[in-house]
This record gives structure tokens, sequence and C-alpha cells, in this order.
């Protein structure tokens, strides 16, 4: 009987909240479109303002008038600055970005290598910076004043302070020079390289889709030294955020409810206040993700990292602007992207802005 | 309110000289200074003004005073069972099975990233073996006994989803699920329409009457006190002014017999009937907390 009478309000909510469900997804579809948008012209207008000539970038200075008016013509500089735009979007849109003057091969194919290895990097570090920062975060707020939150602010301030590229070498210097426990610099030894099929460009993955373990753990013990240099930055700003998330949400009635109930303290913490906490938490740790996706310039060029930052670094001192646009195209998708994924994050994790 | 339950004649709560100190870097803040009362099945209000120590005092019962507080008393004793001889986690599993509280604001109170059913099963689970399907049975029968109309719809809903109104029945479900005997409620309508506080008086005074609970009501508002309870310990400064059963607090006749800061409390009271100009200024006596 009640089964009966209360049926309908269930089966009528389910396409409610599908509804908003689908209205909220368009809506963030639509700011992707827009900001996307608007990150192209962006790097279109950036290649117009700057003062390097793209003629004379592939002429050279010396070319005669007449070569130089033939490939400003193949260039398609001529037209009106709307239609370069339409061509500019349209070759970014089927993969062209052009070819790097510094590496002579096409730009595109520049980034497919070195972004998986700035990919991995910022993943490891950012897990690093959040299986650490996490719980040293809630062991601060929860102790407050005590000396575990005194640690967790020491760890903070080493994290924030110390410039990355002392703690860098120190790091080389001691597990690697000393110690001997992981590899030096670069991304695999000369052994393994090239001997893995590149597939992904994340070499651990492609090693391990291989089946070749021995080069997954080289992989590894190259990787995990730069990751615990970059994880250590995240470490200190996830868990300062963490503290105060959470000594706010553990100041809540709703945190003085659950106890009443007898709820235990562990899962008061756990389950009632990070939980809470988690929801802006995501936002933190997703914009430290994508501080390190735009890849690390002094990390990595201290362990001789061919990733992003490095490259990105190179293009700009020696003004190869194709290089320089495509890869800041690249960091600004991903970040729209991260974006992306963090509201939809934000919106399972927060009934009320489901 | 003497029911057959209360064989022994022993009351649920025994407290005698209870203090509640916060040891702050500028000195020791006096929140609840001595504090003695007996608790049987019966509703007892506790009223005074905003930092008289009401608040504490329920607090200091659940053993749920924030650092830095320290609770002191001669006796604090549960149906005999020595309070301040538990460690932590024997008061902590007396919290919800033998004593609750329902709290001022449900849209403060429920977790707000949880369904209020699950909150209410959570509260059911903790103290009895239960699985899910039984606490979730159970916890619809509680939502019905608040008088929820469409509990299975409710359970579903977020804190966020449900009024003032309906929070503070599901505040009052999830306190009573796992059948506590004492039931503290501070200000349990003070965040509530006046329309709806009456509703919610009358669901908390039932399940009470009929569990044979023991009520302490935490309460500024001395009509509410008034109808509600049958007896009333005035408070000022963490100190009892006075106890006097509720039915004395409108008799004209006892006026005489009154504490002086309950006679000013009834005094800032606006009548209706005799409205005056100028309500008088309350003059409290430093001599009261000697």
């Amino acid at each position: 009987m009640t089964a009966v009478t209360q049926a309908p309000p269930c089966r009528a909510s389910a396409p409610g909240r599908l509804g908003r469900w689908g209205r909220a997804l368009s809506r963030e579809l639509t700011t992707v479109v827009i900001t996307t948008f608007g990150l192209l012209l962006v790097t279109f207008f950036i290649a117009r303002v700057v003062p390097i000539d793209p003629v004379l970038a592939v002429v050279g200075d010396r070319a005669p008038a007449d070569v130089y008016e033939k490939a400003r013509l193949a260039l398609g500089l001529d037209k009106p600055l709307w239609h370069q735009f339409a061509i500019y979007v349209g070759k970014v849109f089927t993969g062209d970005l052009g070819t790097s003057v510094l590496t002579s091969q096409k730009v595109v194919d520049d980034i497919r290598t070195v972004f998986p290895a700035t990919l991995e990097l910022a993943t490891l570090g950012t897990l690093i910076g959040v299986v650490i920062g996490v719980p040293l975060g809630i062991l601060a707020a929860v102790n407050q004043g005590r000396w575990q939150d005194q640690i967790a602010r020491v760890v903070g301030l080493i994290g924030y302070s110390v410039p990355v590229f002392w703690i860098g070498l120190m790091a080389l210097l001691l597990f690697y020079a000393k110690l001997g426990w992981v590899a030096g610099p670069g991304r695999i030894s000369v052994v393994w390289q090239d001997i893995v099929t590149t597939r992904t460009g994340v070499i651990m993955l492609d090693a391990a889709l291989d089946g070749e373990w021995e080069a997954f753990w080289d992989a590894f013990s190259h990787l995990i030294l730069p990751a615990a240099v970059l994880g250590l930055l995240s470490v200190a700003y996830v868990s300062r955020m963490t503290r105060s998330f959470m000594i706010g949400e553990l100041q809540q009635q709703y945190v003085i409810a659950a106890r009443v109930k007898g709820v235990s303290e562990a899962a008061v913490i756990w389950r009632h206040a990070l939980r809470n906490a988690a929801v802006p938490l995501f936002t933190v740790i997703a914009l430290s993700y994508m501080h390190l996706l735009e890849g690390s310039v002094l990390t990595e060029t201290i362990f001789a990292w061919p990733g992003l930052g490095r490259y990105l670094t190179n293009a700009l001192l020696n003004a190869d602007m194709n290089a320089v646009l495509g890869g800041t195209l690249v960091v600004g998708v991903v970040f729209i992207g991260v974006n992306l994924l963090t509201d939809i994050i934000g919106r399972l994790a927060d009934p009320r802005v489901r | 309110m003497q029911t057959s339950a209360d064989k022994t004649n022993q009351p649920l709560l025994d407290i005698a000289n209870l203090k509640v100190d916060f040891h702050t870097p500028t000195g020791i803040v006096q929140a609840v200074r001595g504090l003695s009362f007996t608790l049987g099945r019966e509703r007892l209000g506790i009223v005074g003004e905003s930092g008289s120590g009401k608040s504490m005092t329920g607090r200091a019962i659940l053993d749920l005073i924030p650092h830095p507080g320290v609770v002191g008393a001669d006796r604090m004793m549960f149906r005999g069972q020595d309070l301040m001889a538990m460690d932590k986690r024997e008061r902590r599993k007396l919290r919800g099975r033998h004593i609750s509280m329902v709290m001022q604001d449900p849209k403060f109170s429920l977790n707000p990233v949880q369904t209020v059913g699950s909150q209410i099963a959570e509260a059911y689970r903790i103290h009895r073996k239960a699985g899910a399907r039984e606490a979730r049975e159970r916890s619809l029968t509680m939502l019905e006994s608040v008088q929820i109309r469409e509990p299975a719809r409710v359970y579903d809903l977020y804190p966020h989803e449900v009024s003032g109104g309906m929070g503070q029945r599901v505040m009052i479900a999830m306190m009573l699920i796992a059948e506590p005997e004492i039931l503290i409620a501070d200000e349990p309508t003070s965040a509530l329409d006046v329309t709806v506080q009456l509703q919610i008086l009358k669901i908390l005074d039932d399940l009470v009457s009929e569990r044979g609970m023991g009520l302490i009501f935490i309460s500024h508002d001395l009509h509410l006190v008034q109808s509600f309870c049958d007896r009333v310990i005035v408070m000022y400064g963490g100190k009892v002014m006075e106890t006097l059963p509720a039915a004395e607090l409108a008799d004209e006749t006892t006026r005489g017999r009154r504490h002086p800061y309950t006679l000013g409390l009834l005094n800032c009271l606006p009548d209706l009937d005799h409205p005056r100009e100028k309500l008088p200024t309350l003059n409290r006596d430093p001599a009261w907390l000697a």
C-alpha cells in the first residue's frame, strides 16, 4: 500500500535530477566552447602583436624582396585578419600547429613527445602531494596548536620557501650520488632508450603495456626524485589548505551533532568533516595539478627532464613562435579540460550545487 | 510524571556541583559554577540569559565541552553509573544511545553532503548491530513517528532540500532512533518559524512522554518553558538562582517567594493585556554570584 503511494514522487524526481544534470552539463560545455574560442583568439593575436616577422623567420634576413613577397603570400598574410584567423582555427583543428624553427619538426610532434614527460611528472607529483598533504593537513587541523600542527607547519614552510633548484640538487646529491637509491637525470637509462615502443609517450605506461618490467622500474626510479621535489611543493600547498578547510568544518554544528549521535572521532573526521572539506579541496588540488602541468622549468632543467617547461622556455628564448604558441595552446586546453573535470567532480561531491 | 518503568525510583541524572571552566590565555572563564540538580522521567526546563551557562550544562553532560574547557563535579551520575569515572570511549557509547541532544538550527546541524535518511540510519547503526536494510526500515518508521508523511521520499533528500520544520523533525528522529533515556533539547525551536514551533514541540512532547524519557529543555523563552515543562531551573552567570515548579512561573500569588532574578526576567516580558510604556531593565546583583 505504502509502496504504491510512494512510487509516483520517486519516479517524478528521477527525470528532474537528470534534467538538472543535463542542463548543468550543457552549461559547462558552452563555457568550454567559449573559453576555447577565447584561447584561440588570444594565441592568434599574440602571433600578430609580437615584433617577430613570421616571413623573415621563414626566409631569413637576406632574402630578396620577391622571395619575401612570395613567402608572405604563401603564409596568407595578405588576407584580411578574420580570414587569417579562420585559416588558423582550421589548421589547429586539423592538428597543424606549424613547424618549429628550432627542431625543424612539426610542433604537434614535438609536443607529443614532451607533454607526456611533463604529464607523468605532474601526475606523480600531485599524487604525492595528495597522499601526504591531505593526511598531514587533517592531522594538523585535529591537533591544532600541538606538536603535530607545528611539524605540518614546518613542512609547509620548507615546501613553500626552499627554492626548487636547491632542493633538487641536494636530493640528487643525496639519493643519487651518495646513497644510489634512485637513478640520475633523464627519463630512462640509455640501455632502455628506444626499446620500449611509444604508444602513449608516458614511458612507464608504455613499458607496462610491453611487459618490460625492468624498463618500467628503471623509468620509475628516474621519475621518483623529480616527482618528489615537485610533490614537496604540492604537499606544502595541499596540507595548508586541507588544514584550514578541516578547521572550518570541525567547528560546524553538524560535527557536534555527529558526536552527539555517538559517532567515533575517526568517523567524525573522515566521514563527516573531510567529506565536506573535500568539496573546496578538489579545486585546490586541481589548481596545483594544473600549475605542475604547465611544466616546471627549474625542475626539468636540473633533472634533464625533456618536458613541456623546458621545451617552451627554449622556444621562447629562440623566438620560435610556432612552438611557443602551440605549447601555449596545449597548456590552455589542458587547463580548460582539468577545470571542466573539477567542476564535474565538485558537482558530484556537493549536493547543493548538483 | 512517574511511570511504571521507573521502579527503582533512582533518578536518571544526578548532578552535584557541576563546574565548567575555560582556561584561556587571559584567565579562567567560569561558564558553569556549581550547578546541582536531579532529573527524573520529567520535563525539566533550564532558563536564563545568553551566557548563563545553560548550553554548557547540556554539553558537559554529553562530554562535549570543547577545548580548552574543563568539567568538574562532586557527583555526576547517570542511572547510578558514575559519569566522572568513565573514560572518553565509555562516554561516547552513552551518547546517542542513552543521552542525546536536539540542537538549535537544523540548517547547520545536519551534514549538508549526506541524505537525511542516511544520517538517521547512521545513528541507529552505531549503537545497534544492524544491517543497512534494517537501519533503513527503522529510520523510515522513525520518520513516520515524527509525522513526516512521505518517509521514503524524504529519506533521500539532502538537508538543503528540506524546510526548517522538517529539518528539525529529522533531527529529532536522528537523536531518538537509538531510544535514549535522556534528551537534551537545546533551544530546539528558536530557529524555526513561530507557526511550526508548536508542531515541533508537540512532536517532541509526545515522543518524550510516550517513551517515558527525561527531557532537559534549554530555552530563554519563559512562556514556552512555563507551558511545556514540569520543573524549571533559573540560571544566571553559571549558577542556579532557583528551582521551581513551572506552573508557579505564571502564578501571581507565589511572587513573594520568587528570587529577584526570576522576578526581573518575568518583569521583562511584555504583556499584551497590560501594555507598558517602558519595560524595566534587569538589575543584576553581583551578590547572586557570590
